[in-house]
C-alpha cells in the first residue's frame, strides 16, 4: 500500500523545489558573467530555399509566412550591416529572403520598395547588387502591372546606382504613364533625359522624392540630398584650393569632418559619416 | 427539427463545459501580444501583419476545434455508451447528426465572432493616431469592411472541415478520424496542383486520378481570400455566392452521407 505523504514531509518537498528553482535562477542570472556564450560566427541558414514550396508549406497561411519571411529579411539586413568589425558583410540571404517574401505574398509592395533599396545600397551597407533590385521591382510588376511606384524605383536604381540616365528616363516616363502616377514624375523623366548625371538635375528629382507620402522615402531621400550638399562642398573646396588659398578641411552635412586622401590631397567623405559610403565610393566584394 | 434544435443546444452547452473557448484567450493574447511587439520588429507593416496574423489564427484556431471537437461529437456517444438512452428517446438519428453539427457550427460562430471583434479592436488601437498621409499609404484601410468577407469564408470553410469530421466521425474511430480529415484538408489546400498534375506526370491513369483527386476533394483553397482582403484587392459578390454554394453542396453531400452510414450502424 502506497501511504500519503503527511503535512511535514509535502513541506521538505515543497522547500526543496523552490530552493531548487531559486538556485536555477541564480545561476541562469550569473552565468553570463562568469562563463558567456561561446560566440560563433557562423553564416545564416535558409530551411526552405525554394519560394514554391514554403507556399505549399505554408498551407493557406501564406501572407503570415510572408511577414515571417519579412521579419527576418529585415534582421538578416540588420545584423549584417551593424556586424561587428572582422566580419566579412555578405547579405548572402537578403535576395533568397526577399525572393521567398513575394513569392509568399506577391502584392507585399514594402518588400520590393525596401527590398530593392537594401538589395542596391553600395557595399558595406548593402551588397551593391542593383541588379537583383531591378530583378526584385520587375518581379514586383509582373505581380502589378499597374504599380507606378515600382516602376519609379526601377528608375531611382538606373539614375542612382548604375547611372544609366536614358533607361532611368524611361522608367520615369513609363511610370508617369501608369494610372495614379503624380504629375511631377513626367518632368523628372524629361531632367533625367536632358540632364543625367548632372548634380541639379540629381536634386530635383530627390527634392521631388523628400515631398513623398511614404517617410522612408522621404528619408531616403533626405539622405541622398545631404550627400549632394556634401558634394557641393567638396566642390568648393576643391575650387577654392585650385585658386591658391589653403581651405581648412570642412565638416559634411551631418557634421563628420571629411577625411583628407594623403597621397591625393583630395577630400572624401568619413568612413565614420552618416552619408558614408557616397555613391560609387565602395565596390562590392563579388 | 426540434429534437435536432435541442441536440445543437447541448453540443453548445459541452463546448462550453469543456473549455472550448479557452483558445478565444489564447488567441486575443496573441493579438495584444504581437500588436505590442510587431512594431520594433517590422518596418512600418503593423497593421498588415496584424491582419494577417489575426485572419491566419482565426481559421488556424477554428480549423483545430473544428477537426478535435467534431471528430469525437457521434465517437464520443458511442464510446461512452450514452448514444442508446439517447436513441430510445423520440428523435431520428438523422436528427442526431443535424443537430451536432448544427452545435459545432454555433460553438464556431461564437469563436469566429469574438475573435472578429478582437481582431477589429486591436487594429483600431494600432491605426489610432497615425498620420492620414501614412494611411493613405496603405494598401487598404485599418478597419476595412473587407476583412469581413474574408473572415465569413473562413466560417464556410470551418463549416466544411466540420462535415468532414463528422462524417469520418460517424464510422471511424476518434484517432483515425483525426488523420483523415486532417489529411483531406491538407489536399484540399492543393487542389490546384492536382488540376495541373498533367504537367508534371505523362502516366494517364496517375493523371486521371489526380483530376478525380481534384473534383472529389473539397477545394480549401476556394475559400482563402486572407491575401486579397488584406491587400484590398476586390472580392467580388459573384466569388463569394460561388464558393457559398460549392461549401452548400459540399456540406449536404458530407451530412447526407454521415447520415447514411449513421443509419445502418448496428450498436448492438
Amino acid at each position: 500500500m502506497i501511504r500519503s505523504t503527511g503535512f511535514r514531509g509535502r513541506a521538505v518537498t515543497a522547500v526543496a523545489a523552490v530552493v531548487c528553482l531559486g538556485a536555477a535562477i541564480t545561476l541562469h542570472a550569473s552565468a553570463d558573467r562568469w562563463a558567456p556564450a561561446i560566440a560563433v560566427d557562423v553564416p545564416g541558414l535558409l530551411y526552405l530555399q525554394t519560394p514554391a514550396v514554403a507556399r505549399r508549406a505554408a498551407v493557406g497561411n501564406a501572407g503570415l509566412a510572408a511577414d515571417l519571411y519579412w521579419i527576418r529579411t529585415l534582421q538578416h539586413f540588420g545584423q549584417e550591416r551593424l556586424s561587428p568589425p572582422g566580419h566579412v558583410r555578405t547579405y548572402a540571404l537578403l535576395y533568397p529572403l526577399l525572393d521567398l517574401t513575394t513569392t509568399l505574398d506577391p502584392n507585399f509592395s514594402i518588400a520590393y520598395r525596401f527590398g530593392a533599396i537594401f538589395l542596391g545600397e553600395p557595399y558595406p551597407d548593402g551588397p551593391g547588387r542593383a541588379d537583383l533590385a531591378i530583378a526584385l521591382l520587375k518581379k514586383g510588376l509582373a505581380a502589378q502591372p499597374q504599380k507606378w511606384q515600382y516602376m519609379e524605383d526601377l528608375g531611382f536604381v538606373y539614375y542612382w546606382h548604375l547611372r544609366d540616365y536614358k533607361a532611368a528616363a524611361d522608367a520615369f516616363q513609363r511610370a508617369a504613364d501608369m494610372p495614379g502616377a503624380p504629375n511631377w514624375l513626367r518632368p523628372v523623366a524629361a531632367v533625367t533625359l536632358a540632364e543625367g548625371g548632372h548634380v541639379g538635375a540629381s536634386r530635383a528629382i530627390w527634392q521631388q522624392l523628400a515631398q513623398a507620402e511614404e517617410e522612408w522615402l522621404r528619408n531616403a531621400a533626405r539622405l541622398r540630398l545631404a550627400q549632394l550638399d556634401a558634394l557641393d562642398i567638396m566642390d568648393a573646396w576643391r575650387r577654392a584650393k585650385a585658386a591658391g588659398a589653403r581651405p581648412a578641411v570642412p565638416v559634411d552635412p551631418s557634421g563628420t569632418p571629411f577625411d583628407v586622401d594623403p597621397a591625393t590631397g583630395d577630400l572624401a567623405v568619413s568612413r565614420e559619416s552618416g552619408l558614408f559610403p557616397m555613391p560609387g565610393q565602395l565596390q562590392v566584394p563579388r | 427539427m426540434r429534437a435536432a434544435g435541442i441536440v445543437a443546444v447541448a453540443v453548445f452547452r459541452e463546448s462550453v463545459r469543456d473549455k472550448v473557448f479557452y483558445n478565444l484567450v489564447l488567441f486575443a493574447l496573441l493579438l495584444v501580444g504581437a500588436s505590442i511587439v510587431i512594431g520594433q520588429l517590422t518596418a512600418g507593416q503593423d497593421v498588415k501583419i496584424i491582419k494577417d496574423l489575426g485572419l491566419s489564427a482565426t481559421s488556424v484556431f477554428g480549423v483545430f476545434v473544428a477537426i478535435f471537437v467534431g471528430i469525437s461529437l457521434v465517437s464520443k456517444e458511442v464510446d461512452r455508451r450514452s448514444v442508446y438512452p439517447l436513441l430510445a428517446k423520440p428523435i431520428r438519428r438523422s436528427e442526431l447528426i443535424a443537430g451536432k453539427y448544427a452545435g459545432l457550427l454555433l460553438t464556431l460562430l461564437v469563436n469566429v465572432v469574438v475573435m472578429t471583434v478582437a481582431l477589429y479592436a486591436v487594429l483600431f488601437f494600432l491605426s489610432r493616431g497615425v498620420p492620414e498621409n501614412i494611411q493613405h499609404a496603405w494598401d487598404a484601410p485599418a478597419l476595412d469592411p473587407a476583412l469581413l468577407k474574408a473572415i465569413a469564408l473562413i466560417y464556410v470553410d470551418l463549416a466544411v472541415v466540420t462535415a468532414v469530421a463528422l462524417f469520418f466521425s460517424s464510422y471511424s474511430s476518434p484517432m483515425l478520424s483525426a488523420v483523415f480529415t486532417l489529411g483531406v484538408y491538407v489536399a484540399g489546400q492543393f487542389s490546384a496542383d492536382l488540376k495541373r498534375f498533367d504537367q508534371i506526370v505523362t502516366a494517364p491513369a496517375a493523371v486521371m486520378a489526380a483530376k478525380a483527386a481534384y473534383y472529389v476533394l473539397p477545394d480549401f483553397s476556394r475559400f482563402d481570400v486572407k491575401l486579397a482582403a488584406v491587400h484590398g484587392v476586390p472580392i467580388t459578390g459573384l466569388y463569394m455566392a460561388v464558393s457559398i454554394l460549392y461549401a452548400l453542396a459540399y456540406i449536404g453531400a458530407l451530412l447526407f452521407g454521415a447520415m447514411t452510414i449513421f443509419a445502418r450502424r448496428d450498436f448492438k
